[in-house]
């Protein structure tokens, strides 16, 4: 993709022009995985690039999870920038090992001596009518594993410029796809490949980004929620609600800073993600919210998430997962106060 | 396997219990016997061709490597029994697989060891006070992993492994394999023990390297203990045969021969290096020592098993071959033992004066850029330390 004015590209297709653009700028760029290669990805999102790249840099892997990380961390160490696609959320759990143990405490345990830039995507998220360990979110699982940067974008535009910066990035970076957004359209326009000195601070890896402005509530949401939230501030809006909604783009780090000043202004806030609540990421926004934002808030912060029960069988995953109803009710109860 | 007694010509036969791992097992590639004479088989011509070359200044020199990791590993018990160290875990026995097969390596070779590899990396030329810095509790590391071209040691069985085979896959790409230039082409080596090849890990590696054909030797170290479980506890057939059954060359080794450990590593190299992919080598040996010093073998395993291998320690049997072919003096063994003295002076004196990092350390290198999360955190433990300091007047 070489034009600059903006493009209608999937979700998907916005992910495979922002790789494409990795492999065109950065020789040690590869994309390794499971079907990734003449196959294209099971959601295609690897298209074309084996055609174009040959066989070495886009790598039909074993079906192995933690041999595709382990390596990707041998190869990162001999100076490739390895990006390697997860097949679904639910299959990550063989490499948690590898990348918890492993990737996320290389650079620290060598006192920076060694990087290992190794991007790991993940499609996540339900509400595909999948079966078992097909629509997880695990994102805060590794967000709790320092030395890990863990993301995920909304649109199709973020998705571009996360994936690139995520590869120039010399941290480790966990790539959380939406897979149910894959299909949405927006607008992208294409940019210069990032340095890897601009790639780490990028703000699209680091800073949350207000999806829409409001002065009555504050919706806190990433990845596949942050739809979820704009069609619940539509709905809010005909109520005379006014609601902002912040997409956080990064959960490690965490833009604090971002939703307190959001918080600060509104006086409520309600987090909305689909993992299960319970000791999710919602839970330290509601905590880091409660000690920025304490003289501020006029209730407690809410969140709107999955059950702590396994992700259920598809005819029951609509009523499972964050609905627009249930975000307009949590708004409603904090309004309440 | 055949249970054997040592027979060795000038000692009565022991009686030696069925439970005990034995020495002599067929087939097995060795250079030089338990007593000291070099073994000429049809079998083993292409190894012995291997170690043609090798001068009496060569063995002096592994000798001399093989005697300076033993005294590091009884420094290191020592200095942990003193309470200098937190944890050691001891490589004596198993110096001829280490020495050995880390001389056959050239200095573009990549090493990616476990924990227990101190003769490897006493053979690379690792600082001996930097390879006890992890042990210590005083870094995670402790050394530059580019200046010898030796990785960290890993501490979770066989996931090192996984990053040999990944950084071989690497070498393929860079194409420094099968050129025939041999200041380019390269090879890795990871280490590892009996336990680790139950490692998922580890077969998922065997996979990796045989289907990429990826230039790594994966040199098994069968020290024929997992802490308290024997090699039996692991698999149901010699170990080696697992590498076979991935389609990789493989081969056992007496692990106790340093000269047969160094043409088997030697072999397995060459393939690599010029387009012939993986190796897998099971070099039989054993862990003379406690699995680390936390452990006490005694309460899983016989003493007439320890005696049993006791004979067969690898130095002695270097020495001897030495003797035998006019290879030893004693004023340079006497200089290899001062050396060694020496060696025991520095570390007791430098390991000692290894203290805590800053606390700042704590912050540093968890992401190689700037990270909200870390440096809020940071700045706020900073305050609180001077503040503590402020209020209490006193050091933390």
């Amino acid at each position: 993709m070489t034009s600059a004015t903006p493009q209608t590209l999937t979700f998907a297709r916005a992910i495979t022009e922002g790789l494409r653009s990795a492999l065109e700028s950065d020789p040690k760029v590869l994309v390794m995985g499971e079907d990734v290669g003449r196959n294209g990805g099971v959601f295609r999102v690897t298209d074309g690039l084996q055609k174009d790249f040959g066989e070495d840099r886009v790598v039909d892997t074993p079906l192995a999870e933690s041999g595709i990380v382990g390596t990707a961390i041998g190869m990162a160490l001999r100076g490739y920038r390895p990006v390697c696609e997860i097949q679904f959320d639910g299959f990550v759990f063989p490499a948690y090992d590898q990348i918890t143990t492993q990737l996320a405490k290389m650079h620290y345990r060598s006192r920076g001596r060694l990087q290992v830039p190794v991007v790991i995507r993940i499609p996540y998220g339900g509400g595909i009518g999948a079966v078992e360990h097909h629509s997880e979110s695990p994102e805060a699982l590794f967000a709790h594993t320092p030395g890990l940067r863990v993301v995920s974008p909304s649109t199709p535009q973020d998705a571009y410029d996360m994936i690139r910066a995520a590869v120039a990035s010399p941290d480790p970076v966990l790539f959380f796809e939406p897979k149910g957004r894959y299909w949405s359209k927006g607008e992208v326009a294409t940019s210069p490949y990032p340095t890897v000195a601009a790639a780490g601070g990028a703000d699209v890896l680091n800073r949350a980004r207000v999806a829409r402005q409001g002065s009555d509530v504050t919706l806190v949401a990433y990845g596949p929620t942050v739809a979820t939230a704009l069609k619940a501030a539509d709905t809010l809006a005909t109520e005379g609600t006014s609601a902002e909604v912040v997409d956080l783009r990064a959960i490690s780090p965490l833009d604090v800073t971002a939703v307190a000043e959001s918080v600060k202004r509104t006086g409520r806030c309600v987090v909305v993600h689909e993992a299960p609540t319970f000791l999710g990421s919602g839970a330290e926004v509601a905590a880091r919210v409660s000690e920025e934002c304490f003289y501020s808030l006029e209730a407690p912060v809410l969140r709107v998430g999955g059950f702590h029960a396994p992700y259920p069988v598809a005819k029951l995953e609509h009523e499972y997962l964050p609905s627009v109803d249930r975000v307009v009710d949590a708004v409603d109860r904090v309004l309440a106060h | 396997m055949p249970q054997t007694t040592t027979g060795e010509p000038d000692e009565t036969p022991v009686e030696v219990p069925a439970d005990v791992a034995p020495a002599d097992v067929d087939p097995l590639v060795q250079l030089v016997s338990p007593t000291g004479e070099r073994v000429v088989e049809p079998d083993n011509a292409t190894y012995r061709s291997r170690v043609d070359h090798l001068t009496s200044e060569d063995l002096r020199a592994l000798y001399r490597d093989m005697v300076l990791t033993r005294r590091f590993d009884d420094e290191a018990t020592a200095l942990q029994r003193q309470g200098e160290l937190a944890l050691y875990a001891q490589g004596r026995g198993q110096e001829a697989a280490q020495v050995g097969s880390a001389y056959a390596l050239s200095p573009q070779d990549y090493v990616f060891p476990s924990y227990r590899e101190h003769g490897v990396l006493q053979a690379r030329g690792v600082d001996p006070v930097d390879r006890l810095r992890l042990y210590r509790g005083a870094d995670h590391g402790g050394w530059d992993p580019a200046e010898h071209n030796v990785h960290l040691y890993t501490l979770v069985i066989g996931s090192h492994v996984l990053h040999a085979t990944g950084y071989a896959m690497g070498v393929q790409r860079d194409g420094a394999v099968g050129t025939g230039d041999d200041a380019r082409d390269a090879a890795v080596v990871t280490y590892f023990g009996d336990g680790a090849t139950s490692q998922g890990d580890v077969s998922e590696a065997l996979v990796f390297a045989a289907v990429n054909n990826a230039p790594v030797v994966f040199f098994l170290q069968n020290n024929q203990w997992a802490i308290s479980e024997p090699t039996s506890r692991q698999s149901r057939v010699p170990l080696y045969l697992r590498g076979e059954g991935f389609g990789i060359p493989s081969v056992r080794v007496d692990g106790n021969d340093v000269l047969a450990c160094y043409a088997v590593t030697a072999e397995a190299l060459e393939r690599a290096r010029t387009g012939g992919g993986p190796t897998f080598v099971e070099a039989y040996t054993y862990r003379m020592g406690a699995h680390t010093t936390s452990d006490d073998p005694s309460r899983y395993r016989a003493r007439a098993e320890e005696d049993h291998w006791a004979r067969r320690d690898p130095i002695d049997r270097l020495a001897a071959l030495l003797r035998a072919e006019d290879g030893w003096d004693d004023d340079w063994a006497a200089g290899i033992e001062r050396e060694a003295d020496a060696l025991g002076e520095r570390l007791r004196a430098e390991v000692r004066e290894l203290g805590a990092p800053p606390t700042s350390a704590m912050f540093e290198h968890v992401y190689a850029t700037d990270h909200a999360q870390v440096r809020s955190e940071r700045a706020w433990f900073e305050q609180y330390e001077n503040e503590t300091h402020e209020t209490t007047g006193a050091a933390r």
